[in-house]
């Protein structure tokens, strides 16, 4: 049996009366992407950050690649393996499209106390970023003030940033966010090839993304998954169905 | 160290710390409800002492001078927030800290300019000029008294004015989510003009009565300032009551640690060490204090919602 | 390019002042070269790490005091401390100058250390306080001075050079401020350098590539002391003279003012700011006893519209590394 590459086990987590996360066991395999849907206010946003290090939940545990990583902070959990994209895109505006992504080749390689090396002319950080801008089809963008990209750009962007870390898991929060159709199917099939490489843990409201891209899905109400399984498993699920998809007929 | 000196220095510190609260409770209320870090209230501070000390020299009414105080601090404080404020609630915290330095200097130069360097005097009225007994026997300043009285009794109307009226529920609300209120229907620049005018008066009453303790001079308000700056850390952005402890805390603090310091030094050191060691390390203890709090809440002790 | 015009006028005016005898001016420039170097060590922690330290005074008059007290000691003879061991006054500039770097540095690393703790406007005001605080101690200790300050008698020395002549301390001073927009270009441009930027724009990105914020400022704003240190070494040399004022509100304002004046984030925009202020000071104040109203005017007027100060409105729009 492979080892997840995620565990998440038990977590629980409350705000006040307002129980946020109430037990919550999942895992990421390797090779898979792994989408988690649910209603607005079911507690995806919670969830994600007790995983990404953003939150530390009242109970229970986040193991990375066989470590527990429960007490461990976002740069940790980052210089670990975890690959982050916000649903909000989070760039540094200011900067050109190259930079941001050489920000995140420079974190993967961690030697960022260097004071008086023109970082810029690294042609190791040069390379890693330019060849993940390549995979996201921004290599002609690189000069460019990352305020002056168009929406569907910058979620380009910050998955190539997120490629530059390497890293042993992805933890995509709504990546087609504000999509096109066309920059949707693109990123589909991006994806999907993806996930050869690197597990996808997917949060995502796009069921047409959800079930092209699914090899598993886990389906988040109230705070507890109330249902784990392959794609057809959770289609045919009569709970779900009520709970969560029958809504979600009606979505384009 | 006598008992009816220490309790003299504790009500001097709680009059200090009650007058620290006027300048404070303005600057946290326009810090929640608008996001704004404002430099020039130390100005707004002077403009109030200036026109109490003017207003008294020319009709010799104390009560008509605080009048004049508010009035002219709350003007003043319409005046730039209508002209400059306004333009720096969608800045950052480094173009609304360099304006309102500009405005601190233009204040400053021009008050000068106006009266000079000298300072004027402000005397405190004669019906509160001479002493009153205390329990345990204690001759005590009938000003500073009615000093500690009038903020008290300020405090106790701002937290009437925020938990009871209207203008109280629109200041909370803004406090916790500024665009919400505007989408509510809530007038939001004539909102913000009052409370930068309600601040601007609370200063300009800070400086009127403290004008008749100290002198009425340029550059008094700055020092004031930073204090409050202080109590604010210490108490919290955005907290009235926050704001009333950390003003008494500091108002405590500074009094009593000048008075007691240099005396607890005297008992292993020679007199003058003594005195200037105490002395010294008195005119830090506030910022120790700060520095104190910070370590374990760095957001102040009631602070948490906005900033 | 503007950089190189700036830096050859800063050069070129003492040099005629000196061949027209016009000492005054040559100390002049020389005032503006030293306000420039604390300039550009506030704009590594603002500029380049958004820090918006109001408080900056502090390290200013640490490094002045630091020269003041050796001085002190040398010119009368007395050492600082005997026990544990023995510290005596120097006159000697290099030892001088490291020695309010260092002061300053591990100033910077303790209030830091504490107020970075915090974001925001409680940094702000933070950072002031402690300003206010150094500036209290300094007036309540009458050991230098108190509230009247510290007179040095003589110049400190470099390697036998004569330092009383204008020209040769603005020489010295020129070519520390070479040195220090040398090391604060090459920062900028550095790894350490883009991540803080990233810091400055977005610590949620910084921390998702697996870096801590806090420690980028913190190295930033301890850099930034230091420098702005070594530039109060320099100015109470200037002056012959240390004074509670150099820990002063005021004087953290002024510094950032130049900063803004020429342009924060800009490399050398602390060099036009400081030399635009100074410019000001001279013709302005000579004109009226009041102009820092008209000081405030224009710095209100920079904020509100004229944003990127003398670099943004030449040099237009850039991206934040030169």
């Amino acid at each position: 049996m492979t080892e997840p590459v995620i565990d998440v086990r038990g977590i629980t987590k409350a705000f006040g009366g307002l129980v946020a996360s109430d037990d919550i066991t999942l895992d990421l395999k390797p090779g898979e992407i792994h989408a988690l849907i649910g209603p607005n206010g079911a507690g995806k946003s919670t969830l994600i950050a007790q995983i990404a290090g953003a939150l530390r939940p009242d109970r229970g545990q986040v193991w990375l690649t066989g470590q527990d990583v429960t007490a461990l902070d976002t740069p940790a959990r980052a210089r670990r393996g975890l690959g982050r994209t916000f649903q909000i895109s989070s760039l540094a505006m200011d900067y050109t499209v190259l930079q941001n992504a050489m920000i995140g080749a420079l974190g993967r390689r961690g030697d960022v106390m260097r004071f008086l090396r023109p970082v810029m002319r690294d042609t190791a950080l040069r390379e890693a970023a330019e060849t993940a801008l390549d995979q996201v089809g921004l290599s002609e963008f690189r000069a460019l003030r990352t305020a002056e990209l168009s929406h569907g750009q910058r979620r380009q962007l910050e998955l190539a940033v997120a490629l530059t870390l390497n890293p042993r898991a992805f933890v995509m929060d709504e990546p087609m966010a504000g999509l096109g159709a066309e920059g949707s199917k693109r990123l589909i099939t991006f994806l999907s090839e993806l996930r050869a490489r690197t597990p996808i843990l997917l949060v995502e409201h796009d069921m047409d993304a959800v079930f092209a891209l699914a090899d598993r899905i886990s389906v988040l109400v109230g705070g507890r998954i109330i249902a784990t399984g392959p794609v057809s498993e959770i289609r045919a699920n009569e709970e779900v169905r009520s709970a969560y998809l029958g809504q979600e007929d009606v979505q384009p | 160290m006598s008992l009816i000196l220490l309790v003299e220095q504790a009500l001097n510190g709680l009059q200090l710390g009650v007058m620290l609260f006027l300048m404070a409770a303005g600057l946290t209320l326009i810090f929640g409800v608008m996001g704004l870090i404002n430099l020039a209230h130390g100005s707004l501070y002077m403009v109030g002492a200036f026109a109490a000390a003017a207003v008294a020299g020319l009709t010799g009414s104390f009560l008509l001078a605080l009048v004049a105080s508010l009035a002219a601090a709350a003007l003043a404080g319409v005046i730039v927030e209508m002209t400059v404020i306004r333009r720096l609630y969608d800045r950052d915290h480094l173009d609304q800290v360099l304006a309102t330095f500009a405005l601190i200097l233009i204040f400053s130069e021009g008050t000068r300019w106006f009266y000079g360097s000298v300072p004027l005097y402000l005397d405190r009225p004669e019906w509160l000029s001479g002493t009153v007994t205390l329990p345990l026997g204690i001759e005590y300043s009938a000003y500073r008294l009615a000093l500690i009285g009038a903020g008290l009794a300020v405090a106790a109307g701002l937290f009437w004015m925020i938990a009871r009226t209207r203008l109280g529920i629109q200041i909370r609300a803004g406090e916790n989510d500024r665009e919400m209120i505007g989408a509510l229907g809530v007038n939001i620049s004539a909102l913000y003009t009052l409370v930068f005018a309600l601040g601007a008066a609370l200063a300009g009453l800070a400086g009127a009565l403290i004008g008749a303790i100290q002198s009425v001079q340029v550059g008094m308000g700055e020092p004031v300032l930073i204090l409050a700056f202080v109590v604010i850390v210490i108490g919290g952005i955005g907290s009235i009551k926050g704001a009333l402890v950390g003003a008494i805390l500091v108002g405590m603090t500074d009094t009593l640690g000048r008075v007691l310091l240099p005396q607890a030094f005297a008992l292993f050191m020679d007199a003058s060490s003594a005195t200037t060691a105490g002395s010294a390390l008195a005119s830090m203890a506030i910022y120790l204090l700060m520095a104190g709090v910070l370590l374990f809440r760095p957001k102040g002790l009631f602070g948490g919602a906005t900033a | 390019m503007l950089n190189a015009a700036l830096l050859l006028g800063l050069l070129a005016i003492p040099l005629w002042a000196w061949i027209v005898d016009e000492p005054f001016t040559i100390t002049l420039v020389t005032r503006a070269v030293i306000l420039a170097i604390a300039g550009v060590g506030l704009n590594v922690a603002l500029g380049l790490g958004g820090l918006v330290s109001l408080g900056h005074a502090a390290f200013f008059g640490l490094g002045g005091y630091a020269m003041g007290i050796l001085a002190y000691h040398a010119q009368t003879y007395t050492p600082l401390i005997e026990v544990p061991f023995l510290i005596e006054g120097t006159k000697s500039m290099p030892v001088i100058w490291l020695v309010a770097i260092a002061v300053s540095a591990l100033a910077a690393l303790a209030i830091g250390a504490l107020s970075l703790r915090t974001t925001g406007v409680y940094f702000i005001m933070i950072t002031l306080a402690f300003g206010q605080m150094f500036y209290y101690f300094a007036i309540s200790w009458p050991a230098y001075g108190g509230e009247d300050g510290l007179s040095i008698y003589v110049r400190n020395g470099v390697a036998g050079l004569n330092m009383m002549d204008p020209l040769t301390f603005f020489a010295i001073c020129y070519a520390l401020l070479l040195l220090v927009l040398f090391i604060v270009s090459r920062l900028a441009a550095s790894p350490f350098g883009l991540m803080l930027g990233a810091a400055r724009q977005n610590p949620a990105r910084v921390e998702a590539v697996g870096q801590g914020p806090y420690r980028l400022y913190l190295t930033a704003f301890v850099i930034s002391g230091a420098i702005t240190g070594l530039a109060g070494a320099l100015f109470a040399d200037l002056n012959r003279f240390v004074s509670p004022v150099m820990l002063s509100w005021q004087t953290s304002g002024e510094i950032m003012v130049f900063v803004i004046l020429g342009g924060v984030g800009r490399v050398f925009g602390p060099v036009a700011g400081a030399a635009l202020f100074i410019a000001l000071e001279h013709w302005l104040g000579g004109l009226s006893d009041y102009w820092h109203i008209y000081l405030g005017a224009i710095l209100l007027g920079v904020v509100l519209f004229a944003r990127g100060g003398i670099y943004g409105l030449i040099a237009g729009r850039g991206v934040a590394h030169d």
